[in-house]
């Protein structure tokens, strides 16, 4: 838990710096139109986001969002349950409004997501306030969620649960060309926070393996700090650098580092490049093959909670419309188009799709790799 | 963790009110406001990313940002 | 008298604190200046002795500095006959970006160049945009910091003060 004594210091703090003069602004009006396609490990994922956010007077903006996933999935962990591909939906849609007054922007978030056996609600807040002359802005904010997990091969299932996010931001101004982003976030959770379509493994009577429910423990409490870095090139061109820690009550560590390129060219053109790493070590309860049954009181073979390594590669490129010769109210519009290649190793979780039990030794089966397609197009207009 | 969180956090806090003299001026912002520098130009496309990571990925969290840009009112 | 100015001060502070002050009233001479104009002869202040004069500090990369400028050209028209005068100094190290954004929203009244930031640091520009308003006799009388659509309103109820002085 975030301190009480660090909440009212904060919340203390930003009352009394609301009195500085001068204002901050609000998000400008915007209209973005996206179809998204995410292919690999045997799971397509593609659908629209729309996002509109809008100005209502002089210190209040709207945002909606609206987006789904139509998801097509013949996953590793469908395949060697036995199951068939299974096609599903999952609609998200979010309203916020920010609030500005002098220096300090109040927003207020909600966002509701379902399918047929997960739905989730999330209300979030948040304070942001610039200083020392609009060269910093500090911002906290709190999210709560409750979610509602069904299973839908078994009608009797249904469990619950609960989230709160604690979120602490600093982004500041470090010379005419270079900007510092800290973030810190502590997430804790409790309830069934499982996956009721995977399972683990053990080593059966026979000497060969079989496939068992996950027991996962009913609370997690992760933290999270990052530090971004992006600088101005003296030929207009940006570099930022980035890097996250994270680690959790299951033994969970993470380190994700960043880099990413943006270029434009030929006045309307915008060219990006970047490189992602990441890598976790396994939950501690984690184990590809459990050697007995009931060998510990957690178990579980979840393959996000292997260790495991992801590389990924993204190139975008955006084009300026020369908006204007359209309409008097369009101040910009971009057409962009980014494409992601991911490359996930997985240190610690074996590939069964070829070796059902009985067929090699448990335990020396390859380990998992997969990689992913993920493909974002989209219009973006500012009025 | 949260030990950490506290002293920077509260040092910062505390001297939100000084008069310090931005040592960037108002009139020198003209990289910072440009678009390629912003934090977050397309949050449709990092809203859609984080979630994507997220679901392949046991870490999550600390992926926000807003600031910078042009200090105009 | 120690007790009263010094409750007096307390209740000024408190004032201050208490509203956000966007148009705060400056005292003293305008500090005088000369910078290279868009229509080639360098400009300075002293020109304009005996009349009202609006300095506008701006920006092409300065959104709200963009919308207020079609404002300021309807000023200077309006109000130029009765001896008022607005000048617009772009702070840019590059003065073509002001001049290539100028083409598409031109105005008629002197655009200057402080592509040193002399002036601003002169006149401790402190926010995007900022405009002064100095009187007939060269004195500093009114700062504006930023601009919101509706500050017009304030610009006009002082240049028509400042105009019948």
């Amino acid at each position: 838990m975030i301190s009480p004594t660090l909440r009212r210091i904060a919340a203390a703090a930003l009352l009394l710096c609301a009195f500085a003069a001068q204002a901050a602004v609000l998000p400008e009006d915007r209209a973005d139109f996206m179809y998204h396609r995410y292919q690999g490990g045997g799971i397509t994922v593609q659908g629209p986001s729309i996002l509109v956010r809008k100005k209502l007077g002089e210190s209040v903006s709207a945002t909606a969002n609206y987006y789904v996933d139509a998801i097509t999935s013949a996953s590793i962990d469908v395949v060697v349950s036995g199951a068939s591909q299974y096609t599903e939906k999952r609609t998200q849609i979010g309203l916020s409004t920010d609030y500005l007054h002098g220096k300090t922007t109040y927003s207020a978030n909600f966002v509701d997501s379902k399918e047929n056996d997960y739905k989730a609600r999330t209300w979030s807040l948040s304070i942001s306030q610039d200083m020392f002359g609009d060269l910093t802005t500090l911002s906290i904010g709190y999210s709560q969620g409750k979610d509602r997990i069904f299973d839908s091969t078994d009608p009797t299932f249904a469990d619950t649960a609960d989230r709160r996010n604690y979120r602490l931001g600093l982004t500041q101004v470090l010379t005419r060309d270079m900007l510092l982003s800290l973030n810190f976030e502590t997430i804790t959770e409790e309830g069934y926070l499982q996956n009721p379509y995977r399972f683990m493994r053990y080593v059966n009577t026979a000497g060969s393996y079989s496939l068992g429910p996950e027991v996962f423990p009913r609370t997690r409490t992760g933290n999270a700090g990052s530090a971004r870095v992006k600088y101005y090139l003296p030929w207009r061109a940006a570099i930022e650098g980035s890097y996250r820690f994270y680690a959790d009550t299951w033994g969970i560590q993470a380190h994700t580092a960043g880099i990413e390129y943006t270029h434009p060219l030929w006045g309307r053109w915008v060219f990006d490049g970047s490189y992602r790493f990441y890598t976790q070590n396994s939950a501690d309860f984690f184990m590809d093959l459990f050697p007995s049954a009931n060998f510990q009181n957690f178990m579980a073979r979840d393959k996000e909670t292997s260790a495991l390594s992801n590389h990924t590669l993204g190139a975008g490129v955006s084009y300026e419309f020369p908006v204007n010769k359209w309409a008097s109210w369009l101040k910009r519009g971009t057409a962009n188009l980014h494409y992601t290649y991911m490359m996930i190793d997985y240190k610690e979780f074996r590939d069964l799709r070829d070796y059902p039990p009985g067929t090699a030794t448990p335990g020396t089966e390859p380990l998992y790799s997969l990689n992913a397609n993920v493909i974002q197009a989209f219009f973006s207009f500012w009025f | 963790m949260r030990k950490l969180l506290l002293i920077p956090g509260v040092a910062l806090l505390a001297a939100a009110c000084a008069p310090i003299e931005p040592w960037v001026k108002p009139y020198e912002r003209e990289h910072l406001a440009d678009p390629i520098m912003s934090v977050d130009p397309d949050p449709v496309s990092s809203s859609y990313m984080d979630h994507v990571f997220e679901v392949r990925e046991g870490a999550k969290g600390a992926t926000g940002g807003s600031g910078g840009g042009c200090g105009c009112s | 008298m120690n007790k009263a100015t010094g409750s007096l001060r307390t209740l000024l502070l408190a004032a201050l604190l208490a509203a956000p002050a966007l148009a705060v009233a400056p005292a003293g001479p305008a500090p005088a200046f000369k910078l290279d104009s868009m229509a080639g002869k360098p400009v300075s202040l002293d020109q304009y002795k005996g009349q009202v004069v609006m300095i506008n500090f701006w920006a092409s990369w300065c959104g709200p500095c963009r919308q207020e400028m079609p404002i300021l050209e309807k000023l200077h028209s309006k109000y130029k006959p009765m001896g008022f005068t607005m000048i617009g100094i772009n702070v840019e190290p590059d003065s073509t970006l002001g001049m290539n954004w100028l083409k598409t929203t031109p105005v008629t009244f002197p655009i200057l160049f402080d592509t040193k930031s002399e002036v601003s640091k002169l006149y401790s520009v402190a926010g995007m945009p900022s405009t002064v308003i100095v009187d007939r006799k060269g004195n500093l009388r009114w700062l504006h910091r930023g601009y919101k659509p509706g500050d017009e309103n304030e610009y006009l109820d002082q240049i028509r003060a400042l105009v019948r002085e």
